[in-house]
C-alpha cells in the first residue's frame, strides 16, 4: 500500500508537469486550430533560460521562474508573429508543417548555442524530505505539484473572470463573430501564445529541476506526451489538458512500477491511438462547449 | 555517345588507380612508419575519440623523441569517424590506400570498429583498438587486438568487489534496456555475484531516453539491497544517483567505466560510491604518474581512461613493430600475439582471441568530488 502511494506521488509529480505543457498545446489549438509542435522546444528554452538565470546571474528562485516565463512569453509571441501569423488564412496543413519546421529550427538553434552535452540544473528549490508515516515526499516534488496547480487555478480564473479571458473564449468559439464584436483578434491570439508559452516554460523549469538536466532535445518526449495528454483530455479544452496531463503521468508511472518499463512509452502512445479511434473529442470533449 | 562516356570514365578511373597505387608504393619506401588512428572527434561521442587520440599522440611524441623505431620516426594519421559506421569505413580505406599505414589504432567505439572489421580482416591489417569493448570485435579476427578489458570482465570484477570487499549479500540491478553495454555488464555482474553466494534482490530497467527514474528507484528502495549496480554512462548515471540521494536510498551504488567523469558535475550525488575503471589517476605506480605528468604538460588537463588506453595502445603496437623487425602485416601480428607490455592501464598481454589476459581492474571511489584509487581486482 505504501509503495502504491509512493508511486502515486511519483505519478502526480510528472503528471503535473505534463499538464502544464499540455495547456499550451490546447490553448493554441483552441484559438487557431494549430497543433504547435514547437511547444516542446519552448519548454526546452524555458529550462535553458532558468539555467542561465540560476547559474550566471544567481537570481532568487521566484526571479528565475519569472524571468524564464516572461522571456518565453515574448519568444512565443514572436514565433507566432513571424511563423504563424502570415499563414493565418492558409490551409491548416501549411501551418502544421511550419510548426514542425519551427520545432526543428529551435532544437538546432539550441544545439548550436548551448552544445549537445547536458547541463546540470542547480537545485533552485530548498531540499528537505517530509515523512508522512512511511511515505516520503521531497520538497521539490511538493513545490512542483503545488506550483502547477497554483498556475492552473490562476489560468482558469483568468480565462473565466477577466475581459481578455472572455475575448479568448470568444475568438476560439467564432473568430469572425469576435471581429464583429470589436475584439482585437490578433492581440488575443498573441496573448494566448504568451500565456501558453509562459506555462510551457514553467513546465520546462520544473522538469529540469526534477530530473536535473537541461539539453537541446529535452523538449521532444515531454512535448509529445503533453500533446497526447491534450488529445486525451479533449484538445482545445483547458481543464481537459490538465486532466489528461495527470492521467498520462499516472499511467506512465504505474506502468513502470507494476508492468514493465519498456512498455511505458508504448502504452502512453497506445492511449493516443485508442482515443483517436473511439473518442476523438477526448474525455471532456462532449459536454463542454467552452473552448479556448 | 553513351559508349564514349563509358570509355572516358574508364580511362579516368584507370589514371586514378595508377595514382592510388603510386601513393601506396612511395609511402612504403619512405623513412617514416605510419600508424592510423580512427575515432569520433566531433559529435556526441567526441570526448571518447579525442581523448584516445590525445593519448595516442602523446605516446608517438615520446617514442619519436626517444629515437622512434630503429631510427625511423612514427607518424600518426588520425581521421574523425564521427561515431558513424560509413565514415569509419571511409577513414579506414583512406588510411590504407592513400596514407599507406602499416597498422591501425582504433576504432574507438565498438560500433565503428565492428563496421570496419570485415575489411580489416580481409586486408590482414594489424589493428589494436584501445577502447572497443564489444565481444565480437576480436572474434574470428586473428589480426584484431584490443587494449581494454571486456564488458563482462569488468562486470565480474565489480561483483567480486561487491561481494568480497564490501561484503554485500544482496544486490539490485538497474539496467538500461536497448543499451548493449549496460545489459552486458549487468548480466556478467549477476552471474558472478550469485556465484559468490550473493542474492539478486531484483532487477529494474529503463529506456534509453528515460529521465524519470522515480518509479524504478521507489521499488529498489523497497527491496533494501546492500548494493545497487548501475553500469551506464555519466549522463544517465548522474540523474539516477541524484534521485536516489533525494529519496534517501542508503545502499552503495556501483558502476563500470562509463562512470568516468561523474565527479565533475554530480560530485554530491556520487559521493561514497564505487566503479570499475581501467586506471586510477592517483595510483602510486611510477608508470602512471609519469604518464599523467607528461599528459598534463602537453594538454594541461588530467587524462581520462580513454587517453590512457590510447597511449598504451600506441606503445604496445610500437613494441610489436620493433619486435617484428619489419613493417610486414603478418610479422607485426605475430609479434602482437607475443606482447607483454607493462602499461599505464596494467600489464598487457593477449589471449588467443586478441583480448587482454588477466588484466587488472581498478576500483575507484568517488570522494569529495575526486576519483580516489580504492583497490585492484584481478579476475581468475
Amino acid at each position: 500500500m505504501n509503495l502504491f502511494l509512493q508511486q502515486l506521488i511519483n505519478g502526480l509529480n510528472v503528471g503535473s508537469i505534463y499538464a502544464l505543457i499540455a495547456i499550451g498545446y490546447t490553448m493554441v489549438y483552441g484559438i487557431i486550430k494549430l497543433i504547435n509542435f514547437a511547444h516542446g522546444e519552448i519548454m526546452m528554452f524555458g529550462a535553458y533560460f532558468a539555467f542561465i538565470a540560476a547559474t550566471s546571474f544567481h537570481l532568487p528562485v521566484w526571479a528565475v521562474l519569472l524571468s524564464s516565463m516572461v522571456i518565453m512569453a515574448i519568444i512565443g509571441v514572436t514565433i507566432e508573429f513571424i511563423a504563424y501569423r502570415p499563414l493565418r488564412n492558409a490551409p491548416r496543413l501549411s501551418a502544421l508543417i511550419t510548426a514542425i519546421g519551427v520545432s526543428l529550427f529551435l532544437q538546432n538553434l539550441a544545439l548550436l548555442i548551448f552544445k549537445p552535452d547536458p547541463k546540470v540544473m542547480p537545485k533552485i528549490f530548498p531540499e528537505t524530505i517530509y515523512k508522512l508515516g512511511e511515505i516520503e515526499i521531497s520538497s521539490t516534488t511538493l513545490i512542483t505539484i503545488g506550483l502547477s496547480i497554483f498556475f492552473m487555478v490562476l489560468l482558469d480564473l483568468y480565462i473565466r473572470k477577466t475581459k481578455q479571458g472572455r475575448a479568448m473564449r470568444a475568438v476560439s468559439e467564432d473568430k469572425d463573430a469576435a471581429i464583429l464584436m470589436g475584439i482585437n483578434v490578433n492581440r488575443t491570439i498573441s496573448l494566448t501564445f504568451a500565456v501558453g508559452s509562459a506555462l510551457g516554460a514553467l513546465g520546462g523549469v520544473l522538469y529540469s529541476v526534477a530530473y536535473i538536466q537541461v539539453y537541446p532535445t529535452m523538449g521532444v518526449m515531454p512535448g509529445l506526451k503533453a500533446f497526447i495528454a491534450a488529445v486525451l483530455g479533449g484538445i482545445g479544452i483547458i481543464p481537459g489538458a490538465m486532466l489528461g496531463g495527470f492521467i498520462i503521468g499516472m499511467v506512465e508511472t504505474m506502468t513502470k512500477a507494476y508492468l514493465s518499463t519498456t512498455w511505458a512509452d508504448a502504452i502512453v502512445f497506445g492511449i493516443l491511438i485508442v482515443v483517436l479511434l473511439f473518442k476523438p473529442t477526448g474525455i471532456l470533449g462532449k459536454n463542454t462547449r467552452e473552448k479556448v | 555517345m553513351k559508349k564514349k562516356v563509358v570509355s572516358v570514365l574508364s580511362v579516368v578511373m584507370l589514371i586514378a588507380s595508377v595514382f592510388a597505387f603510386a601513393g601506396c608504393s612511395s609511402s612504403a619506401k619512405s623513412d617514416v612508419i605510419k600508424l592510423g588512428f580512427i575515432g569520433p572527434m566531433t559529435g556526441d561521442a567526441a570526448i571518447y575519440g579525442s581523448s584516445a587520440d590525445a593519448g595516442a599522440k602523446l605516446a608517438v611524441k615520446e617514442i619519436n623523441a626517444a629515437g622512434g623505431i630503429d631510427g625511423k620516426n612514427i607518424e600518426l594519421i588520425g581521421y574523425d569517424s564521427k561515431a558513424d559506421q560509413t565514415e569509419a569505413i571511409n577513414a579506414y580505406n583512406r588510411l590504407r590506400d592513400q596514407d599507406g599505414v602499416v597498422a591501425v589504432i582504433g576504432g574507438t567505439l565498438s560500433g565503428e570498429t565492428l563496421a570496419m572489421k570485415d575489411i580489416m580482416v580481409k586486408d590482414n591489417m594489424p589493428v589494436l583498438s584501445p577502447t572497443a569493448t564489444a565481444v565480437e570485435v576480436t572474434q574470428d579476427a586473428p589480426n584484431i587486438f584490443r587494449a581494454c578489458f571486456l564488458d563482462d570482465y569488468q562486470g565480474q570484477a565489480a561483483a567480486n568487489f561487491a561481494a568480497t570487499t564490501l561484503g554485500a549479500k544482496t544486490a539490485a540491478l538497474l539496467i538500461g534496456t536497448g543499451n548493449p553495454y549496460s545489459e552486458g555488464v549487468s548480466a556478467a555482474f549477476k552471474t558472478a555475484f550469485t556465484a559468490k553466494g550473493g542474492t539478486i534482490a531484483g532487477s529494474e530497467s529503463y529506456g534509453t531516453a528515460d529521465k524519470d527514474f522515480s518509479a524504478q528507484l521507489t521499488k529498489i528502495k523497497e527491496m533494501n539491497p546492500d548494493v545497487v549496480f548501475v553500469p551506464d554512462y555519466v549522463q544517465t548515471v548522474g540523474p539516477i544517483l541524484q534521485k536516489a540521494k533525494e529519496m534517501g536510498i542508503t545502499a552503495k551504488f556501483i558502476g563500470a567505466d562509463g562512470w568516468d567523469g561523474v565527479q565533475v558535475e554530480y560530485a554530491d550525488a556520487a559521493q561514497g560510491n564505487y566503479f570499475t575503471n581501467h586506471y586510477a589517476a592517483d595510483s602510486p605506480s611510477p608508470t602512471v604518474q609519469n604518464f599523467i605528468k607528461a599528459y598534463q604538460t602537453e594538454y594541461n588537463k588530467v587524462p581520462n581512461s580513454f587517453a590512457a588506453l590510447g597511449y598504451d595502445a600506441v606503445y604496445a603496437m610500437v613494441d610489436a613493430i620493433k619486435a617484428a623487425g619489419s613493417t610486414d602485416s603478418a610479422d607485426i601480428i605475430k609479434a602482437l600475439n607475443a606482447t607483454n607490455y607493462a602499461g599505464v592501464t596494467g600489464n598487457l598481454k593477449f589471449d588467443e582471441q586478441g583480448n587482454p589476459k588477466d588484466k587488472e581492474v581498478t576500483i575507484i571511489k568517488i570522494d569529495g568530488g575526486q576519483l580516489k584509487y580504492d583497490s585492484t581486482v584481478v579476475n581468475n
